[in-house]
């Protein structure tokens, strides 16, 4: 259990260093970073090289926002390989759903409840 | 090159002036502060995944969902009372990249507009920013997921 804790902040860690060195050093914004990222999690998965990551790393590699683009990927190739190509379209938000319905029901929530700042 | 071709004398003077005292950014300092605080978010991310595993039935792969889920949660608790901007300032990145960092993008827009009203503030500026990671997210996963599944068709891999 330890050691995955251990490359969990690892592997974390030098997801969002690689995310500061492209605010800083090539001077992206946020919106361009965070997108770059994830089209990279989605290519990444693709060519089959996430899962082994997530494997290894734990949270280290679910967390980032990288794992969006993974698991996109990862439930349109589920549903493509029982349904052909249709299961593309049908099966892309059957693993990220928790996070979308997340983000909007909290943030609704989270709208109801704090009051905006400033 | 182009660009710097069209400028006058004085505008090319001036751009040298306002390179000299542009703050140079401490790109060191700020990658091991994202290291360590988007380490930690990571490994709180882990714990999580645990406490799912052994207490509701998730497997290591499936286990993924309900964190993300519980991490976001979080997120608009820290976002509602104001301390993941002071993170976000402080730890650049390393408080941006994880999924929380998502959440954070998603729920103080929502809170930002509500003074707009609940449809067209909250309801229509909820992705104002978060939106841009969904439609690239979604193209570029499904650009990948046809080119898999057509080579998979076709006996290639």
């Amino acid at each position: 259990m330890l050691p995955m804790f251990f490359w969990a902040f690892v592997i974390g860690g030098l997801f969002c260093v690689f995310g500061q060195i492209l605010f800083d050093v090539f001077k992206l914004t946020p919106g361009h970073t965070l997108s770059l990222l994830v089209v990279m999690g989605a290519i990444l998965d693709g060519l089959g090289l996430y899962e082994p990551l997530v494997d290894f790393a734990g949270a280290g590699a679910t967390v980032p926002i990288t794992s969006f683009g993974n698991s996109l990927v990862h439930g349109a190739l589920q549903e493509a390989e029982q349904h052909g190509l249709v299961g593309v379209l049908t099966g892309m938000f059957e693993v990220t759903s928790s996070g979308i319905s997340a983000a909007i029901i909290f943030g609704f929530i989270g709208a109801l409840i704090f009051k905006p700042k400033g | 090159m182009s660009k710097k071709a069209n400028k006058t004398p004085e505008q090319q003077q001036y751009e040298q002036l306002e390179q000299k005292h542009e703050l140079k950014r401490p790109v060191m300092k700020n990658c091991i502060r994202a290291f360590w605080v988007g380490g930690l978010i990571c490994v709180v991310g882990q714990a999580i995944t645990y406490f799912y595993i052994y207490r509701f039935d998730f497997t290591e792969q499936t286990a993924g969902n309900p964190t993300v889920a519980t991490m976001i949660f979080l997120s608009m608790l820290l976002t509602g009372f104001g301390v993941y901007d002071r993170l976000g300032q402080f730890a650049g990145a390393g408080s941006a990249v994880p999924v929380t960092g998502f959440g954070n993008a998603v729920i103080s827009a929502a809170i930002e507009h509500r003074t707009e009203g609940f449809v067209l503030g909250v309801g229509g500026n909820m992705f104002k920013l978060a939106g841009a990671v969904i439609l690239f997210g979604v193209f570029s996963a499904f650009v990948v997921a046809l080119i898999k599944t057509l080579l998979i068709m076709w006996g290639v891999i």
